[in-house]
């Protein structure tokens, strides 16, 4: 039966969420050597399973709870909101144990993998941020810890290497390429593809071959799960009218996200860094500069040459210095239900220092970008417009000293 | 027929010889076949190198951003073969990442390659799921083998897929490694070649992946059609000079 599909029919039918091939839209998939067939494979034959186990269910919502400190508060932001004359809440991330969101995920992870009978975990990391949080479950699980990190980044984030190593974890730096998280990540893959047997790879992203993204995202979504109760309480109703998140590979985003990507009347911000400048050949806003390619195992957004060589990103934020974005915001952004921004490196340190002081919460510089939004696009009065704030700037307190001469 | 399968057939253990293009030097790969092709190597495999080489370990990743440094490119490298089949007869394989192949057009990069003479491509990142469905028609169409890996982690009914949608050979990838790592078989390796060698596959196997030297290729062929050599072989010619290749091939067998 032909009938007339109207656009809000549409938006209701459009799946936001990854099909049972591994795509969001056209983006995602498994784009991996023979050699990770069987750990993927694996993984992917059982991780909707695991994480729908009652057993698992509880001892990931006792550890968010009693562990990481959730729920996480759903703060009125009042001075911020005077300021730019509409109701904005911060989603707390930056109160979780280690500062951050990545702690959600991990914590997900060591129970997967746990229950997938491995001994021996590997992550990547860029800022640290995951690095730290993975340690840290591991740590609390007694399981062996490799992080790889860019040696650049090793030199930048001096305070994060010696948390994990107190922590237990070994550091092993990234020598190859531009020795940031794009290599941490290869040699993070390389490492499993040495060691197929034991080990689990903690991504720290909403990135990699399917379902990474779609558990990372699972593993995130408590926090738009948290938000609509909380908003409840405080505005008599479960959404708001923006959900914002800044965008590295996209996890902190793909959670804030997941509970109100079918719902229509949520406008979905995207924030990317435009580091010197979308121009300026010193950038990481992949919605923008990328093209449709493969990267770490998926298909999705990418910076690279018309070669398909990939190409190496910029932001003052070690976070966002990533060349792909996940494949669920590849497709948000493709089909236009995620509003996409980008802040240079110097919009974004003086949102962080603005909050500083007009709220007392010193940002992340990752979730700085997140914050200059609001010198760029106007809100209504009485728009409701949460926020993450994905983490704290303890580990960024050198950037900004340097920045600002404090 | 395709030259691989031509080559398959002859009665002898193959030596197959993987290089990157545009390394050492950027001119150099023209001359790198030729003198493989002269010193006896029965077939070889192009490196189109790529940024982020998941598979490869430390030699071929140095080669590979070496090689980008020196200017290659996925046109350079068309060009610089375009005449190759007038004094080449081996087979030549194209061994590269997914993304740049993507990039150029899959189909336009199998046009090209059937337009070169090219045999066959070894992808390591394309998997042969996501091939049979939405690939293998194109590479079919341009009459171009496409090699598939297999390792000691395989299941027996992946295997079995695989060998049927190959129509060349399966490419044995000898230990659970990237490029480079191991040194020398022991008695895991023994085991599973022989376990592969005992399915009766109806596409022969080579083994890649830690062939570095008589010992290591004279046990691996006491299994396979055939031994892929590749780091061991960067290796050399990074210490030496591609005027020593006579030595390198004469090593091996
Ligand atoms: C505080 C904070 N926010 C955001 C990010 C970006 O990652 P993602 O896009 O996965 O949330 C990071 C990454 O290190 C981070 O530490």
């Amino acid at each position: 039966m032909l009938r007339c599909v109207r656009n809000d029919e549409k938006e209701k039918t459009m799946n936001y969420n990854v099909n049972e091939k591994g795509y969001y839209g056209e983006f995602g998939g498994a784009f991996i050597p023979e050699m990770l067939y069987p750990n993927v494979e694996e993984l992917r034959q059982n991780y909707l399973k695991i994480m729908a186990e009652p057993d698992f269910q509880a001892e990931f919502n006792q550890l968010l709870k009693d562990y990481v400190g959730r729920p996480s508060p759903l703060y009125f932001a009042k001075r911020l909101s005077e300021k730019y004359n509409t109701k904005i809440y911060l989603k707390r991330e930056d109160l979780n144990h280690t500062g951050a969101h990545k702690i959600n995920n991990t914590i997900g992870q060591i129970l997967m993998a746990q229950r997938l009978g491995k001994t021996r975990i590997i992550a990547e990391t860029g800022a640290g941020q995951h690095g730290v949080a993975t340690a840290t479950v591991c740590a609390l699980m007694g399981l062996e810890c490799i992080v790889y990190m860019g040696e650049i980044d090793i030199a930048r984030q001096a305070p994060n290497v010696a948390r994990m190593k107190m922590l237990g974890a070994k550091v092993v730096p990234a020598l190859s390429g531009s020795r940031t998280l794009k290599d941490a990540t290869n040699e993070a893959i390389r490492d499993w593809i040495n060691n197929p047997v034991n080990t689990h790879y903690i991504i720290g992203s909403a990135i990699g071959p399917h379902p990474y993204p779609d558990m990372v995202t699972r593993f995130q979504a408590i926090v738009s799960e948290e938000i609509k109760w909380q908003l409840k309480e405080v505005e008599g109703r479960e959404n708001p009218d923006y959900v914002v998140a800044c965008i590295g590979g996209g996890s902190n985003a793909a959670g804030t996200y997941y509970h109100f990507l079918h719902e229509p009347d949520v406008g979905i911000i995207a924030v990317e860094a435009a580091g010197l400048g979308i121009d300026s050949g010193e950038s990481a806003a992949t919605s923008v500069l990328g093209k449709e390619g493969i990267i770490h195992g998926c298909k999705t957004l990418l910076m690279q040459t018309k070669d398909g060589q990939i190409t190496e990103p910029y932001s003052i934020s070690a976070g966002l210095d990533y060349p792909g974005v996940g494949p669920m915001h590849a497709h948000l952004a493709k089909t236009g239900r995620a509003e996409f921004m980008s802040i240079t490196d110097s919009d974004a340190m003086e949102a962080g220092l603005e909050l500083s002081k007009l709220e007392g919460i010193i940002p992340a510089i990752e979730t700085s970008h997140a914050l200059a939004i609001f010198n760029y696009k106007t809100f209504k009065p009485d728009d409701v417009v949460v926020l993450n704030l994905s983490g704290r700037g303890d580990k960024d307190l050198q950037n900004y000293i340097d920045y600002f001469k404090i | 027929m395709n030259r691989i399968n031509q080559k398959l057939e002859e009665d002898k253990k193959l030596l197959s010889i993987y290089f990157t293009a545009g390394y050492p030097d950027i001119n150099d790969t023209v001359t790198i076949i030729q003198d493989l092709e002269k010193n006896g190597v029965d077939m070889i495999e192009i490196g189109l190198p790529f940024s982020d080489p998941l598979a490869d370990g430390p030699t071929i990743q140095d080669s590979s951003t070496q090689a980008l440094k020196n200017g290659m490119t996925t046109e350079v490298l068309f060009n610089q073969l375009k005449d190759i089949r007038k004094t080449v007869n081996i087979p030549l394989i194209i061994m590269g990442y997914f993304n740049p192949m993507l990039q150029y057009g899959v189909e336009a990069f199998c046009k090209k390659c059937s337009e070169i003479g090219i045999d066959g491509l070894i992808i390591p990142d394309l998997p042969v799921d996501v091939y049979h469905e939405e690939y293998q028609t194109i590479f079919e169409k341009y009459g171009l083998i496409n090699v598939f890996l297999i390792t000691p982690q395989t299941s027996v009914e992946r295997i079995n897929f695989i060998d049927s949608v190959s129509n060349g050979f399966i490419y044995m990838v000898s230990s659970a490694s990237v490029t480079g790592s191991k040194k020398g078989f022991g008695s895991d390796q023994e085991v599973y070649f022989k376990r592969i060698s005992n399915m009766d596959l109806k596409n022969p196997q080579i083994i890649g992946f830690g062939i570095s030297d008589n010992k290591t290729f004279t046990q691996a062929t006491n299994f396979a059609k055939g031994a892929i050599i590749g780091s061991a072989f960067i290796k050399f010619i990074s210490e030496n000079s591609i005027d020593d290749i006579p030595n390198f091939v004469t090593s091996i067998r």
